[in-house]
């Protein structure tokens, strides 16, 4: 059993990748998350790898997609602005279904925003985020251990279905020390036949490419693409469900917003309110089936985000809008309090609000 | 006996670039370059945006698409995941010298150990004809209709020149082929540039000054004659920077 340390969370993505087998890391400075960047500029030329200062985000992303085009594993690390200037990238990732793996430590917007913690990139995140039919694999830990462990999953899910799988935190847990265990990490072997290596003159020449000119193939890419995505949204939806048995008044909440919820929902119960909450771990694929169900028993939903509505849309999509949802948030780095989230809990037990 | 032969790196399918247009011929050097070096088997060549977008599939050889610009950064990713195997890019002015000039510059100050292959026609030829960032003072293009006003948006930009002001890049070499000397020279240029990588010295540009009859609006014999009347003279051959061959001199 690996011994506890005490980390921050930007800096338990970073060990964690390097655990995974991550070797090149390509970034541009921004807050809150430059902690990722510098444990990587620290650690990355005493083991072998690649730390580089990009020029840009949109270079680090589009050095990110040469190395995943070589089939190494390869990641990059910004905040919302940042993860903007990298979408073209994400596009192109995606259009060429490369793995790799991207954090986005999530600031207040939009434009420049502030640098406090937010979840207003939900949306940017679960839809794409860049130009054309895609999805990302998204991660949303709650905890410094998540942040490790997330990290490892999100390296392995990348290479089995050659897709970008990004951590969506916020300022909160990148910044927040909690104890971490990390311990040594098996890979699976994933075929790589796809990469570019050089011929060696030993087989046909690999392409990377996203262009296809051709409009009857680009479909049946596209619908191959979503096949694939069919299958990820079948097996990999994950969430945490907190004294959900006997609810009837469901939270949505995750990261930061989760870890809120859980208190005041505990307080709830001392007031003898039964509820309970759903927290996706994977915002993409969405635990549609899992607030399916629970919509079958609860009578209310109650979206605790920091964003201005968000989360709220897939909650309302995931239970086909047959229950009230309400909205419990606070935006521009601002953390609904657990008070609030009790009195948010309190107004949907009197049949209030919607 | 076989005195001239397609080069083995080049995919024998014909190309789809205009008549007339210099592509075809940079095309073979590079891929002539490749097999005299007997380095085919390891070589990764980066394809732009611009007409010479599918040259991936041109060439026997790994190939990446790149997104408008980002060559470079593409390039740099490859070489650091595998410093054994052989990079390049292949990108028009467009590409290299307007959306990709950050990509451009930093690499050459990093002094990566990549090959770049600079095609100037002082056009953007895929999208029909628009404005480069080397189109020349007065020229006459889709989006400068009535001749590129240097009031307006500027004077070209000299990518060697401009390059060779940073201490990063070891090798910067602008050459033409619009006839059989240059073509030779241009050829010498390009086994430069990918033995320097070879050589592990980094950073090699060589700029090609090359024609676009289609969207200069010229047969192929008077494009060649208004390179030669026109580009030329604003951007003259010449070796720009050969760290390796001044620091002998030195010596």
């Amino acid at each position: 059993m690996a011994e506890k340390v005490l980390m921050k969370g930007n800096e338990a993505i970073a060990e964690a990748a390097i655990l995974a087998g991550c070797r090149h890391y390509f970034g541009y400075p921004i807050t809150p998350q430059t902690e990722i960047a510098a444990y990587m500029a620290k650690r990355m030329p005493k083991i072998g790898g690649t730390f580089l200062q990009a020029e840009s985000e949109v270079a680090a992303i589009n050095m990110v997609y040469g190395v995943a085009a070589t089939g190494k594993r390869v990641m990059t690390s910004s905040s919302s602005p940042g993860i903007s200037l990298k979408s073209e990238g994400l596009s192109y990732l995606a259009g060429c279904d490369l793995p790799a793996f991207v954090v986005n430590v999530e600031r207040g917007g939009p434009g420049l925003g502030g640098i406090q913690p937010s979840q207003s990139d939900y949306f940017q995140a679960t839809r794409g985020g860049g130009h054309g039919d895609y999805h990302m694999i998204v991660l949303a830990p709650a905890s410094v251990q998540e942040m490790a462990s997330l990290t490892i999953k999100g390296f392995d899910l990348a290479d089995k279905y050659r897709i970008t799988s990004m951590i969506l935190a916020d300022g909160t847990m990148g910044q927040m020390m909690e104890p971490v265990e990390l311990s040594e990490v098996k890979t699976p072997d994933y075929d790589k036949s796809w990469a570019v290596t050089g011929t060696k003159m030993q087989r046909e020449h690999n392409i990377i490419n996203s262009l296809t000119l051709v409009p009857d193939e680009l479909e049946k890419q596209n619908f191959a693409r979503y096949e694939k995505y069919k299958i990820i949204e079948e097996n990999e939806p994950m969430c945490e469900k907190f004294m959900t048995e006997d609810a009837d008044i469901i939270v949505a909440a995750f990261g930061i917003a989760a870890r809120v919820a859980k208190n005041a929902i505990v307080e709830a119960r001392k007031q003898d309110i039964k509820v309970g909450m759903i927290r996706p771990i994977t915002l993409w694929p969405f635990p549609k089936k899992d607030f399916f169900e629970a919509a079958k028993t609860a009578k209310h939903f109650i979206s605790v985000e920091l964003s201005m509505g968000q989360l709220i849309e897939d909650v309302e999509l995931a239970i086909r809008c047959t229950r009230p949802v309400t909205l419990c948030n606070r935006v521009g780095g601002m953390i609904p309090s657990p008070a609030e989230v009790l009195d948010a809990i309190k107004k949907a037990n009197e049949g209030g609000d919607k | 006996m076989v005195v001239f032969d397609r080069p083995k790196s080049l995919v024998d399918v014909p190309l789809h670039y205009c008549p007339g247009c210099t592509h075809g011929i940079i095309h073979r050097l590079v891929a002539e370059v490749v097999d005299e070096l007997g380095i085919e088997g390891k070589t990764i060549g980066i394809a732009p945006v611009g007409c010479s977008v599918m040259a991936y599939n041109y060439f026997t050889f790994d190939m990446v698409e790149a997104a408008h610009g980002r060559a470079p950064a593409v390039a740099t990713g490859i070489k650091r995941s595998d410093p054994e195997n052989v990079v390049f890019t292949y990108q028009g002015d467009g590409d290299l010298a307007s959306i990709g000039m950050a990509e451009t510059v930093h690499a050459a100050t990093r002094n990566e150990n990549i090959t770049v292959i600079f095609v100037n026609n002082a056009i953007y030829g895929m999208t029909g004809g628009q404005m480069a960032p080397t189109s020349l003072p007065g020229q006459i293009t889709q989006t400068s209709p009535y001749g590129r006003d240097v009031k307006q948006c500027g004077f070209p930009i000299r990518i060697c020149e401009l390059l060779s002001t940073l201490d990063g890049p070891e090798y910067l070499e602008r050459v033409t082929v619009n006839n059989v000397k240059n073509v030779r020279n241009a050829k010498k240029a390009i086994k430069k540039a990918f033995q320097n990588q070879l050589d592990n010295k980094g950073f090699s540009l060589v700029e090609v000054v090359s024609t676009c009859p289609t969207n200069w609006g010229l047969t192929p014999d008077k494009a060649m004659k208004w390179l030669e009347d026109n580009m030329l003279p604003y951007y003259p051959l010449g070796v720009y920077k050969d760290r390796s061959a001044k620091k002998e001199e030195e010596a």
